[in-house]
């Protein structure tokens, strides 16, 4: 996983609650075998406004365009506002890697769903819980200002103008954000307890044989 | 000492170790594994030279992509047939304590085959990469759903990296009303405390109206508290849980059983324990739920209106409701008695067990599919259920009154496989999400209990089961 620090981005707003992950990477699209990909197909149905297959080109397909998205202004953004439950649904890791392939680093949301929550910070995309009234002052600029942009430090946890202009303060626990500024690999984080796991283990086998 | 919620005291006796902050590594007795977020895990895991720490907690089997007619000629799609020939393929080089391939009699939908196996058991910690994975705390049991990475990280460590949620305890007391079931009272749940309600939260379900829930009926409340946004729910241990368990192929025998109920039955909130929020429902004047619009919380009564946007004061929610009501081609203050459907689901892991089958078979028995529905399709859960379906008969009676009866798996309750809706078309579905494009693009979904959508079926538009039973 790549280390996150300090990210600059344009910002593209997306102005609707619940957003499910049926809605950020549709089913069909669950059939890959692979990691990588799904940018193209990321919010395919209100994206484009033919039916998304697996194996498509998606570069021919006509694009819907009234979607946010697709509107040239916000093409390229990298960071991505969305209002409350956002990536509610399914457990589908396809849709931090959909959101990632696609180009965001960071969303910023008033709450987003659990699981999916979990599964933007085992692949480097940086979730940030911001207050509503937080949110709405974000989407008025990123209506208003073409090219609208926003610098988030990990390190500070911030979130601000690159004029500095607008900033506020995001809370985070301390070993996601351990693990996302140096890129860590969990799994060698947990292997280094193997002794804890085995003691745990064998502790269990004891007292609830039936669990062999 | 304060008393412990059954939730503490699943949490609290597989904490391997845990950090200042919080964060725990929490010990993972049963590891479900199907074929849509497992690939990515297993590759991994060969990339970095690793094995998976205990292959006898692995059990698995394909339901997502699986077709649920004409088995004999294979998986015709070919992007669906490579995943579940990886799944095949990871299993046989990997092992597990047991795995149920495509076509194999026991295969089916892996909530369903959890705990019809006794795969299942209470105060296990039991997760899958699924979300649906909640459905077996109603075993007494912490489950949860987990990401492709946290599947990689349970195969590698045996172990998750999480930390405790806040717990709830839905307390529904009073008796079910007939007609009424297991579907209506978590969607009425849902309804009350919206999509995100319970998020950050376990949930317990207790109460009268719990305690007196089959297994069957338990696992749907349980497998739809994700859709309340909940991390995991579950119901405490009682004689109900025993007799569904005892004998099962997994479950402990003859004196290790009785060791295990033993324990088991300390598996409950002690009388003492407080949560941090407690919501009461009174399920006796409760109603048949159906679903309106494109989450889960956006259900009525079956006597009731769709709703009028108009009515709505916070501008958030009002868009969403003109945009849901905009896909699913509804009109406010419709009756919904009055909304015909196009197609009929019965089932899903929500509600695809025997008694759900039951259930729709009575409604279902010596009468007819309306003209209007285009199909009207029953899949059962597992291979087993339908197999016990069967011998009850309740083929010939869904066959008879125009049913399609199918192979078991996941079906349009995401459409991946064959079976799905088109644009526009209307569906009364016993699962569990509505959302936009989930039972196919354009598609319009009504969640419903499995008589609602029997009866749906055979009158051709929504009706008030009870004045049928
Ligand atoms: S039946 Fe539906 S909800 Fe359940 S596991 Fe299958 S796809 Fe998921």
């Amino acid at each position: 996983m790549n280390p996150f620090r300090i990210v600059t981005g344009l910002v593209a707003p997306l102005d609707r609650a619940n957003v499910d992950t049926d809605a950020i990477i549709p089913k069909q699209f669950l059939k890959s075998i692979k990691r990588s990909g799904f940018g193209p197909n990321l919010f395919d149905e209100w994206r484009y406004l033919d039916r998304g297959e697996p194996g498509m080109d998606n570069s021919h397909r006509p694009e819907n365009p009234n979607f946010v998205l697709n509107l040239p202004r916000y093409r390229g953004a990298e960071i991505l506002l969305a209002r409350r439950n956002f990536g509610c649904g399914s457990s589908r890791e396809h849709a931090p890697w959909a959101l990632l392939d696609f180009g965001f680093r960071a969303l910023i949301a008033p709450s987003y769903a659990d699981i999916f929550f979990n599964n933007c910070f085992k692949n480097g995309l940086l979730p940030i819980v911001l207050p509503e009234n937080a949110l709405d002052a974000l989407f008025d600029a990123a209506n208003v200002h073409p090219g609208f942009a926003l610098t988030i430090d990990l390190e500070r946890q911030t979130v601000a103008t690159p004029d500095g202009a607008m900033q506020w303060r995001f809370e985070l626990e301390a070993f996601r954000k351990h693990c996302l500024l140096n890129g860590l690999d969990e799994i060698a984080l947990t292997l280094g307890h193997a002794d804890a796991i085995r003691d745990f283990e064998s502790r269990r086998l004891h007292e609830q044989p039936w669990l062999a | 000492m304060a008393g412990r919620t059954l939730y503490d005291k699943l949490w609290e006796s597989h904490v391997v170790r845990c950090e200042a902050d919080g964060t725990a590594l929490l010990y993972i007795d049963r590891h479900l594994v199907h074929e849509v977020t497992s690939p990515q895990a297993f590759e991994g895991l060969r990339l970095a030279g690793r094995k998976p720490w205990r292959i006898e907690s692995i059990v698995a089997t394909a339901d997502h992509n699986t077709p649920t007619k004409d088995w004999a000629q294979g998986i015709r799609d070919p992007i669906s047939r490579i995943q579940v020939e990886t799944l095949d393929a990871n299993i046989a080089a990997t092992g597990a304590k047991a795995y149920f391939p495509f076509r194999d009699r026991r295969q089916g939908i892996v909530h369903v085959i959890g705990p019809e196996q006794g795969a299942t058991l209470p105060g296990m910690t039991v997760v899958c990469g699924d979300s649906h994975t909640s459905t077996h705390g109603a075993f007494g049991a912490l489950a949860f759903g987990i990401g492709t990475s946290e599947v990689e990280h349970v195969l590698a460590t045996q172990c998750l990296i999480t930390r405790k949620a806040k717990s709830m305890l839905v307390r529904a007391e009073g008796r079910l009303p007939a007609g009424v079931t297991a579907k209506d009272l978590v969607l009425a749940v849902i309804g009350r405390i919206g999509t995100a309600g319970g998020s950050g939260f376990a949930i317990e379900f207790a109460g009268a109206a719990i305690r007196a829930l089959s297994m069957e009926g338990r696992m749907t409340v349980c497998n739809m508290a994700i859709e309340a946004g909940a991390r995991a729910g579950m119901v405490a241990v009682d004689d109900t849980t025993f007799d569904y368990l005892r004998g099962r192929p997994f479950a402990p025998m003859g004196e290790l059983w009785d060791k295990a109920m033993a324990y088991w039955r300390t598996l409950r909130s002690d009388p003492e324990a407080t949560f941090d929020r407690v919501v009461d429902v009174d399920v006796s004047s409760l109603r048949p739920q159906v679903t309106w619009g494109t989450s889960p919380e956006m259900v009525v009564a079956v006597d009731g209106r769709v709703p009028d946007p108009d009515n709505e004061r916070d501008p958030t929610r009002r868009e969403g409701m003109a945009r849901a009501l905009q896909y699913m081609g509804l009109t406010p203050n419709t009756l919904i008695a009055e909304i015909a459907i196009d197609k009929v689901f019965i089932g899903s892991c929500t509600n695809s067990r025997i008694e759900d089958l039951r259930a729709a078979a009575e409604v279902a028995r010596g009468r007819h599919v309306a003209p209007n529905v285009r199909l009207a399709m029953v899949v059962p859960g597992s291979g087993l259920v339908k197999a016990q379906a069967e011998r009850e008969g309740l083929d010939r009676v869904f066959r008879d009154a125009g049913f399609d009866w199918r192979e078991p798996g996941c079906s349009m309750c995401l459409a991946m496989n064959d079976d799905r809706l088109e644009p526009g078309e209307r569906c009364a579905s016993t699962s569990n999400r509505n959302f936009e494009g989930r039972q196919g693009a354009g598609g319009r979904t009504h969640l419903v209990s499995p008589a609602m959508a029997a009866a749906a079926a055979i009158a051709g538009h929504f009706v008030d089961i009870r004045r049928l039973v």
